[in-house]
């Protein structure tokens, strides 16, 4: 079913559609505890028969304050809860959130530093889409086509685990730097896995779902968005670029290795493909999400050979940048150094203004908005987290449809709750 | 790579030169194009510049980024006290524009731009339910993130961190009683 302006429905006011006796019209809670919801949302669905004439959603069985708790955290603490917040691709929100807290310090980091973040963005934006296409075909019946892709994911979490010592929740970003540098074997195991671990998972995957015949028709067609709507309702990311928005931060707003000249010795922006798909239906959005796994593999595999020498961090004298721990346990201006930092009323000096920083993660376009007033921690931060934006068309999408298809869109959108409530 | 947003502002300008716009970046920078740039909007008149933002060619904002609100309670210097800041995208030309808006006690209100951009629609919601600013001519402006029945607006300023709506501090109803 399309949505144009004349049938969008919009959502009553009414939080509960009584069942009028009598009537075909009946009630059905999809969540907040279904399996499709991999998490806790829950949708009001008004039936009739199997047939969806209205659906309401209901979020904020998450909601944990995230915003609220980094008015009272400092530049480098707040890194920890955004691992939290799209939990599927944590090191990505790590990257997008120093990179607002640089835009607002005016902190150029380091060659070396860039091409680290691209590699783990990248990889992030891998491990988010693994999740993303084994689901869709998990929610759609196709149990094996689930593990295929969660076996690659896997070593992804053991390349993380080797950087920063945690496997999901990495925190390995800090302002102006990360938290250390890699082990001198991870580029070689990043290039494996880039090599040998991804391509044959992929390619088990596209032959189980693409052309599979009950996949393909339980997708096709199903929760169509024009390209229009698509832009009207804020969509970003695979969601958008599968009903054909000629956009991605990464080609129009490039930031690290995504921009020409980034290691400051003119060296051209990494070369990549965004994939664009036409069709707007779970199945477009499906393959969209498939191309754009390979394009990472190729950007990673440009990098994992020319990571440039020198530090990982920038301006160690000039106190932005906490010092590494060899330093704080053995010297003892390392010790102050970092006393210095982590003490509320010294700390980070931010110039006073708003800055709005955005990177393109795997869900859609993840910004920060920050406001400081020149203290230690921000004064308001503003999380634009793509699943909330990008699922509130969602009850439009499924009026007309099956029941059945509830899963299949919700799939193909990749809602992450814990993002989406925050 | 991104055009300048300049011109769009100049148009805006022209188009309605009795709304003190007051151009100007959010934060100042040392390179002019990585200047990210803000216009002030009066809310009785936010919805028609708003409407001409998206429709006029030389404009095309296409697409509402995103919409927060700043409680500016306490901020230094500041004369009003919640801001309403409206990130714009004009997908077609790839610039961006962020348009604030002041309101203050009692009452904050602002005009609902969901008639604009459809998507609109949950982010104002979140931010009626935040800071309790109302947005008229909003379809459903119900509490989205916190429960039907909660009374307060955690992110304004003057909520706490810690102790209200706590645990520790439920009334404890007895079963017979409740």
């Amino acid at each position: 079913m399309t949505t144009t302006p004349e049938t969008v429905p919009r959502v009553g006011p009414a939080t509960y559609v009584q069942e009028e006796p009598g009537s075909d019209v009946w009630v059905l809670n999809l969540g907040p505890q279904h399996p499709a919801t991999h998490t806790t949302f829950r949708h009001v669905l008004e039936l009739d028969g199997e047939r969806i004439l209205s659906c309401t959603v209901h979020i904020g069985y998450l909601h944990s304050g995230f915003e609220k708790l980094g008015e009272h955290l400092d530049y480098n603490q707040y890194v920890v809860v955004t691992d939290r917040m799209n939990y599927v691709s944590p090191v990505a929100n790590n990257i997008t959130w120093h990179h607002a807290c640089e835009k607002l310090f005016g902190i150029e980091i380091t060659p070396r530093c860039k091409a680290i973040r691209t590699i783990c963005a990248e990889l992030a934006r891998i491990q988010d889409h693994l999740v993303c296409l084994g689901c869709t075909g998990l929610e759609l019946g196709a149990l094996t086509a689930f593990i295929y892709p969660f076996n690659a994911r896997e070593t992804i979490y053991d390349l993380f685990e080797e950087i920063c010592g945690h496997r999901f929740t990495t925190s390995y970003t800090r302002v102006g730097g990360l938290m250390q540098d890699i082990t001198p074997e991870w580029p070689e195991k990043v290039r494996r896995y880039c090599n040998e671990v991804l391509p044959p998972a992929l390619e088990d995957l596209e032959r189980l779902l693409t052309r599979n015949r009950i996949f393909v028709e339980r997708t096709r067609g199903i929760g169509y968005i024009s390209r229009d709507d698509a832009v009207n309702w804020g969509l970003t990311g695979p969601t958008a670029r599968a009903s054909g928005v000629r956009r991605d931060v990464r080609k129009d707003e490039p930031y690290l290795c995504y921009a020409d000249n980034w290691d400051g010795k003119g060296s051209s922006a990494v070369d990549f493909k965004v994939p664009i798909g036409q069709g707007g239906d779970c199945y477009t959005r499906f393959r969209t999400r498939l191309a754009e796994t390979r394009e990472s593999a190729k950007i990673i595999l440009q990098l994992a050979d020319n990571i440039p020498e020198g530090p990982v961090n920038v301006l160690p004298d000039e106190k932005m940048t906490l010092p590494g721990k060899e330093e704080v346990y053995f010297s003892i201006e390392g010790l102050i150094h970092h006393f210095e930092q982590i003490m509320t009323n010294r700390g980070f000096r931010p110039p006073t203004g708003e800055v709005y920083g955005s990177n393109e993660t795997a869900n859609g376009e993840l910004g920060f908005y920050l406001v400081s007033d020149g203290g230690n921690s921000p004064y308001r931060v503003r999380c634009r987290p793509p699943s909330f934006i990008n699922y509130q068309c969602f009850p439009h999408l499924v009026v007309g449809h099956q029941i059945s298809d509830v899963v299949a869109v919700l799939g193909s959108f990749n809602i992450i709750a814990a993002e989406l409530d925050r | 790579m991104s055009t300048s947003v300049q011109p769009a502002i100049d148009v805006l300008i022209a188009r309605f030169p009795d709304i003190e716009f007051a151009p100007g970046p959010l934060m100042p920078r040392d390179k002019k194009e990585d200047e990210q740039l803000c216009v002030r909007v009066p809310p009785d008149r936010l919805l028609e510049v708003m409407r001409f933002l998206r429709e006029d060619p030389r404009c095309s904002f296409e697409q509402l980024c995103d919409l927060a609100c700043v409680d500016y309670l306490n901020f230094p210097n500041a004369r009003n006290r919640f801001g309403i800041v409206y990130a714009l995208l004009s997908v077609s030309r790839g610039y961006r524009l962020w348009v604030k808006c002041f309101v203050n006690d009692p009452d904050p209100e602002v005009p609902s731009v969901t008639s604009i951009w459809w998507g609109a629609d949950w982010p104002e919601r979140e931010v009626y339910d935040m800071f309790g600013i109302r947005f008229e001519g909003h379809p459903d402006l119900r509490r989205i993130l916190t429960w039907e029945g909660f009374e307060a607006h955690p992110l304004r300023k003057d909520y706490p961190l810690h102790g209200r709506g706590e645990r520790e501090n439920f009334v404890v109803v007895p079963r017979e009683g409740a």
